[in-house]
């Protein structure tokens, strides 16, 4: 048990660039998609489903010791938005910084070394927890966590909404994140032995939608 | 007009921004923050810096934006730099986030410079307009300049803030607009060395040829200091 | 065991005279299969009939397709396939495999799967391509039939190159599954589909990621140049009419 590890990775405040990202809350505010608190639970209902599902369930085949070059393989292929792509792998660069200074190690040198441009960070996440001793159902919860957390905190900077009540929506998405992180931990498990073709790949086509839009509109507050 | 003080500032730093060295063992650039309120004269700053010193060092820019590249663009549009020495950083509604507490876009944007463009001398960081505790930390910047304006008001050297309390540079801008906005320089000066003690201050105009010359001048002193540092 | 259990079976080789036979072409059960004929003198045409009332929950069925190097297969069907509830609750399987041998193309282009009210099924679609094989894949979803409510539909797209993979997307929606008709996933829209091209001339020139339709009426649809030697075009609209016109973009490199 090392809670208060996977405390501190899950932090919206661990220094790994999430700030800058609204995993296309944005867009979906422009679209008129998220107006209030319940949309966005809807939003972040769905991407925790789909997105935050891969995600999660990559992070967490890294911290179970597959190879991560496989998993930023898979990741690729589950990613078919080249804006997103880009912006996982900016993140992935970006946690590993992060992440060699707080719980420094050699799978992360071997993995910072391999892919200097940045991996996927769902896959930095994953080596990362496994380096600060944590397991693969934790690596999968922060995944999650940050799959949510992202779009809300950035809908509350958009829409001026009323952060209590969008924490709420957040509490109201906790069985979902276990739900979640449940089925990614064991996705994971036989990633192990069946190899990356046993993890999800739940895709979400307006948020691939929303990426690409996003990253041609010259105004907007958030990267993607 | 202030610049007497640079030896008596360069020896309370001895903190430098992370290594000094860059993987490959090449001395990695000087890096430079500068801060400030919206409008103050940033943009300003940073291409009247790079006219002034680009003939006798490699610079490049990274600009922070609030919510569109005008920064960059404008940059661009001016041909300060060529286009593949500036890069902009996306800052999420939080500016001061950027330059402070989560600087790992602000530190991937420096390396990546450094990698397509370097070596270089001297990367100049502009954080987004933003309020007066806006600082950089000093993980991206090994100094920082806070700049202000005449026309934001006279009494905000004396309202301090981190910014112009702590800034290795406070500058003082638009000081052509002084007489119309009825501001006091001399009461500035008086109030900034009052929060500032020892740190140099410098009042500039930037519509004025040459107007950057005391900004530079300071740049160039940390500059050498920083060459002064074994690697 | 209750429900059908069926695979059909398609091969294509070069004939040697520049065209493609068919040295295999089998149905089974509820899939019929045609040669039909082509407008591209290179290829050999198959459409798939019959699969009118397949799958039932229970039903296992399976379509097992493979071009060999050098042969040019097109693979359509003459009507849409309805996805319907089983006796038992059971949920159905179809499961496409689809193999692209060197210089081959297979154009996979099948009519929508209709998720009816009640049915639940799950469908794997599979690729696995050669190095320089070509690949046209064209998948539709609608969400119920006209006024229904959907049937809870799974499908899985898995594309290998050499082994590698290329693509693997999974849409899930009807009851049970959480999220999809939220603003991230399908939102209102009722029917989803994706055309995929797979050429080695997207290794020179990629394709340019671009959103060329969004709007409510109509849909919104988005292309992607993927991490390898291929285009994707993402749909969702509000019926499959709709969503066909958005799938009729030019993908080609
Ligand atoms: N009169 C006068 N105008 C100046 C001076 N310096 C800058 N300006 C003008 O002030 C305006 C704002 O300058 P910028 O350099 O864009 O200010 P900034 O601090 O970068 O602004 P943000 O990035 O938006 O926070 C521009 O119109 C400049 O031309 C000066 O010394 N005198
Ligand atoms: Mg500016």
């Amino acid at each position: 048990m090392n809670r208060a590890a996977l405390l501190l990775l899950a932090d919206g405040r661990f220094p790994a660039g999430g700030h800058a990202h609204s995993g296309g809350a944005e867009a979906a505010v422009t679209a008129g998609r998220i107006t209030g608190p319940g949309t966005l639970e809807d939003f972040c209902r769905g991407r925790v489903h789909t997105t935050g599902l891969v995600a999660a369930a990559l992070a967490a085949a890294a911290a179970a010791g597959a190879d991560p070059l496989a998993l930023d393989e898979a990741a690729d292929a589950r990613t078919p938005s080249p804006a997103l792509r880009q912006t996982a792998r900016r993140l992935g660069r970006q946690m590993m910084r992060a992440a060699r200074t707080a719980w420094p190690s050699p799978g992360l040198d071997a993995l910072a070394t391999a892919r200097p441009r940045g991996a996927h960070q769902p896959v930095v996440l994953g080596v990362t927890a496994r380096s600060a001793g944590l397991t693969p159902p934790d690596a999968a919860h922060a995944a999650a966590y940050e799959a949510v957390t992202g779009p809300a905190t950035a809908a509350v900077r958009l829409l001026s909404l009323d952060p209590f009540a969008v924490t709420a929506v957040l509490a109201r998405l906790a069985p979902d994140l276990d739900e979640v992180a449940a089925r990614a931990a064991d996705a994971a498990h036989r990633c192990l032995t069946e190899g990356t073709g046993a993890l999800p790949a739940a895709s979400a086509p307006l948020l691939d939608v929303y990426a690409e839009a996003h990253a041609g509109r010259p105004v907007r507050l958030f990267a993607s | 007009m202030h610049l007497d003080h640079e030896h008596t500032v360069f020896p309370q730093r001895h903190t430098w921004a992370g290594p000094t060295a860059r993987p490959d063992g090449s001395r990695r650039a000087l890096r430079i923050g500068l801060g400030g309120p919206v409008g103050s004269g940033k943009t300003a700053t940073v291409a009247a810096l790079c006219r002034a010193l680009r003939d006798e060092l490699s610079i490049a820019v990274v600009t922070n934006d609030i919510y569109t590249r005008e920064d960059a663009d404008f940059l661009l549009r001016n041909a300060v730099l060529p286009p593949e020495r500036i890069a902009a950083v996306e800052t999420g509604a939080c500016p001061h986030t950027a330059i402070r507490d989560d600087i790992s876009a602000n530190l991937e944007a420096v390396e990546e410079l450094e990698d397509t463009v370097g070596p270089l001398d001297l990367v100049l960081v502009e954080s987004g307009g933003d309020n007066l505790t806006a600082t950089f930390s000093k993980g991206l910047a090994d100094a920082q300049v806070f700049v202000i304006d005449v026309a934001g008001g006279d009494d905000i050297p004396r309202k301090g803030g981190p910014g112009v309390t702590t800034a290795d540079l406070l500058v003082v801008n638009k000081t052509d607009l002084a007489p119309y906005v009825g501001s006091d320089l001399g009461r500035m000066a008086r109030d900034a060395r009052r929060q500032r003690g020892e740190l140099p201050v410098v009042f500039t105009s930037l519509v004025a040829e040459n107007g950057v010359a005391p900004v530079a001048e300071w740049v160039r002193a940390r500059l050498a200091a920083w060459a002064a540092v074994p690697a | 065991m209750s429900g059908v259990h069926a695979t059909a079976r398609i091969t294509a080789v070069p004939d040697g005279r520049g065209g493609t036979a068919l040295p295999e072409l089998a149905g089974e059960g509820p899939i019929a299969l045609r040669r039909t004929r082509s407008a591209d003198e290179r290829a050999a045409r198959v459409t798939v009939v019959g699969a009118m009332t397949a799958p039932l929950g229970g039903d296992r069925l399976a379509v097992h397709v493979t071009a060999a190097p050098g042969a040019v297969l097109h693979v359509d069907a003459a009507a849409a396939t309805v996805a319907l509830p089983g006796r038992g609750g059971e949920r159905a399987r179809y499961e496409v495999r689809l193999t692209v041998g060197e210089d081959a193309e297979l154009h996979w282009l099948p009519e929508p799967l209709i998720a009816a009210e009640g049915s639940d099924l799950l469908m794997t679609t599979t690729a696995e391509l050669a190095p320089g094989a070509r690949l046209v894949l064209r998948e539709e979803q609608i969400l119920g039939r006209a006024g229904e409510r959907p049937g809870r539909l799974t499908t899985r797209l898995t594309v290998r190159i050499g082994g590698r993979p290329l693509l693997d997307q999974e849409l899930s929606f009807g009851p049970g599954a959480a999220g999809w008709a939220g603003p991230a996933v399908l939102h209102t829209y009722r029917a989803a589909g994706q055309l995929l091209v797979v050429d080695p001339a997207f290794e020179e020139k990629p394709a340019e990621a671009r959103v060329p339709v969004r709007d409510a009426e109509q849909g919104e649809s988005v292309l992607t140049p993927l991490a390898g030697p291929a285009a994707l075009l993402t749909a969702v609209a509000p019926d499959g009419l709709c969503l066909r016109r958005l799938l009729s973009a030019s993908v080609a490199p």
